[in-house]
């Protein structure tokens, strides 16, 4: 017998479902002011799921050991536990291989590792370093330092005033001494998301490495290294339901093998003398000293938790709720949306006419409401944009649409209060 | 609604609405420029001092309410006032707004008003910036401060 197709899950299902996963997040149940909690600074950090929780719960009260260096049996199973939340991280981006996903800090510490790398093994005076005008911080001045000690030059793709990149300034501005192109997937300050895959074909074809920040991708859209054709792609952990302090660096095999270490210490040998120290391969080559153990297990229970409730339903009911959403700001007087680039991602970047959005965020915490103020990490966006700062809410699979009532709610009650 | 009216109260709203001394005096001879990075706030403060007093004030800058509010009232609370008065007016202001026990608001006037701040510890700096800008144009040393 043959399966039917399902028919296409209509909104109200996916509603339905998404209210039910919410139940799972603990910290999502609280009053903040006497006011239910409405949590809408996901790009900031997301909560995390029970089942996150008693990972790394679980991994402490049961498995605690020192990895890749026990032979008893506790050490050997918190090995198998990192090792295992390697591969998952691996299947979650299609990487090749388990053995190029690097255990890191964060996305910030991803990139100043391979920037670090680059500007030795392949910046030379004259080189060029390839980045946006919507970088986050962590995506600029790592290239900054890495040019600075290379000598490489630091060029800047401009972006348009709705949030895109400027079209055809990608293609022009790559030339045959472009070494690497490191740009976001998705911006944390506008919500764009930028095309990698195409960006990825025109740096090929001088030869440049592209590095991805997908720190705002990943818990929001299915990422494919190898379908968008990378050399390097970072991530946090924190930012995809799961712990702070962990995050992953995917980059191809013959990359990681042509960068240096970053750090000297235990785990990343292979014999040491006081003459001369041999390096241990990709990744224990970057995983100097004692790495985040039960971080890296909460991370795979949260890549496994996304999973299960599927990428490709989290961006269906996240475009809903941010269609919803657009619809019910753009209705607000004064308002202007910050990035509005077609196809965007659930964040929405705002200003008003007549509070400052630092005003905008202690109003709205007033009601509950938790979103960000300020740059974002981003101060070349504000510039760009003409804007002292921005206030942000960013969705999440268990934001509901009468969290954006309340939301806009809010923020008429700031006009009220600012008129 | 009343936390609301704690924290923006008219006054504050009022001076956000219309700063006052909100200038460059002609005879300016102090002046420093704040920055809180956090909310990207900027803010100069320009002073004419005769005789360690002083004797004209003014700001330019762009901010949140708060930071707005706090210096076009700052203005009028150390205008023709010595350094030393300026001095213990901000200390009494610093510790209402960062809940400091035995703060006495009451011995403030207008700057009173802030004393809602202290329950929002992210604000402190909006409140306290162009305090800390003045309180560099008038002495020695750096002319650039940074709440961070
Ligand atoms: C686009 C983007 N890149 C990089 C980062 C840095 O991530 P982390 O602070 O987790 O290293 C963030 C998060 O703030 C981000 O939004």
């Amino acid at each position: 017998m043959t399966e039917r197709a399902q028919p296409p899950e209509t909104a109200a299902d996916l509603r339905a479902d998404m209210l039910r996963l919410r139940e799972e997040f603990p910290a999502l149940h609280q009053r903040v002011r006497g006011r239910p909690l409405v949590y809408l600074d996901n790009a900031a950090t997301t909560h995390k799921p029970r089942v996150v929780l008693e990972a790394m719960t679980r991994f402490y009260a049961e498995d605690n050991s020192n990895i890749h260096r026990g032979v008893h049996a506790l050490s050997v199973r918190a090995t198998e536990a990192y090792e295992q939340a390697r591969s998952t991280v691996a299947r979650f981006l299609n990487a090749p291989s388990a053995s190029e996903i690097v255990f890191l800090r964060g996305t910030t510490e991803a990139i100043n590792l391979i920037a670090h790398g680059l500007a030795h093994c392949r910046l030379r005076p004259g080189d060029e370093v390839l980045i946006t005008h919507m970088e986050h911080h962590s995506n600029i001045v790592p290239w900054q330092m890495a040019c600075n000690q290379s000598g490489a030059t630091l060029k800047v793709v401009p972006i348009t005033d709705n949030g895109e990149l400027e079209p055809g300034a990608v293609e022009r501005m790559i030339t045959d001494r472009t070494r690497v192109v490191s740009v976001v997937h998705v911006s944390n300050s506008l919500g764009t998301v930028n095309p990698v895959r195409e960006i990825c074909a025109l740096a090929h074809r001088v030869g440049a490495v592209v590095v991805v920040d997908g720190a705002q991708a990943v818990a929001h859209m299915a990422v494919d290294v190898q379908e968008i054709g990378c050399d390097a792609y970072a991530f946090s952990g924190h930012k995809l339901m799961g712990p702070t302090g962990v995050g992953t660096l995917w980059a191809r095999q013959e990359l990681l093998a042509e960068l240096p270490p970053y750090q000297g210490g235990g785990d990343m040998i292979e014999v040491v003398t006081f003459e001369k120290t041999t390096y241990a391969k990709a990744p224990a080559k970057f995983e100097a000293g004692t790495p985040n153990i039960s971080g890296a297990v909460g991370l795979g229970a949260a890549v496994f938790y996304i999973e299960q409730v599927g990428l490709d339903r989290i961006h269906a009911y996240e475009t809903w709720l941010l269609e919803r959403a657009t619809e019910q700001m753009q209705a607000i007087p004064g308002l202007r949306l910050i990035g509005t680039a077609p196809g965007k991602a659930a964040i929405l970047a705002f200003t008003l006419d007549t509070a400052h959005p630092h005003d905008i965020g202690t109003i709205l915490d007033m009601e509950g409401v938790a979103i960000r103020t300020g740059h974002h990490c981003t101060q070349p966006v504000m510039v760009r944009m003409g804007v002292p700062a921005t206030a942000r809410a960013s969705l999440s699979l268990y934001n509901t649409p009468e969290e954006i009532d309340t939301l806009c709610r809010a923020v008429n009650k700031v006009k009220e209060v600012f008129q | 609604m009343s936390e609301m009216q704690d924290l923006y109260q008219e006054i504050i709203l009022d001076h956000n609405r219309k700063p006052r001394n909100f200038t460059i005096p002609a005879h300016a001879n102090h002046t420093a420029v704040g920055h809180n990075p956090l909310c990207g706030d900027q803010i100069t403060v320009l002073v004419e001092l005769e005789g360690g007093v002083i004797k004209t004030i003014g700001f330019q800058g762009a901010g949140c309410a708060i930071s707005k509010a706090s210096a076009s009232l700052m203005t009028e609370a150390v205008k023709g006032r010595t350094i030393d008065e300026a001095k213990v007016i901000f200390e009494g202001f610093h510790d209402m707004v960062t809940g400091v026990a035995g703060a006495e608001p009451e011995a403030l006037g207008k700057l009173a008003a802030f004393a809602g701040v202290c329950e929002y510890p992210a604000r402190v700096k909006c409140a306290s910036l162009a305090w800390h800008t003045l309180q560099a144009a008038i002495t020695e040393g750096p002319t650039q401060v940074s709440t961070e």
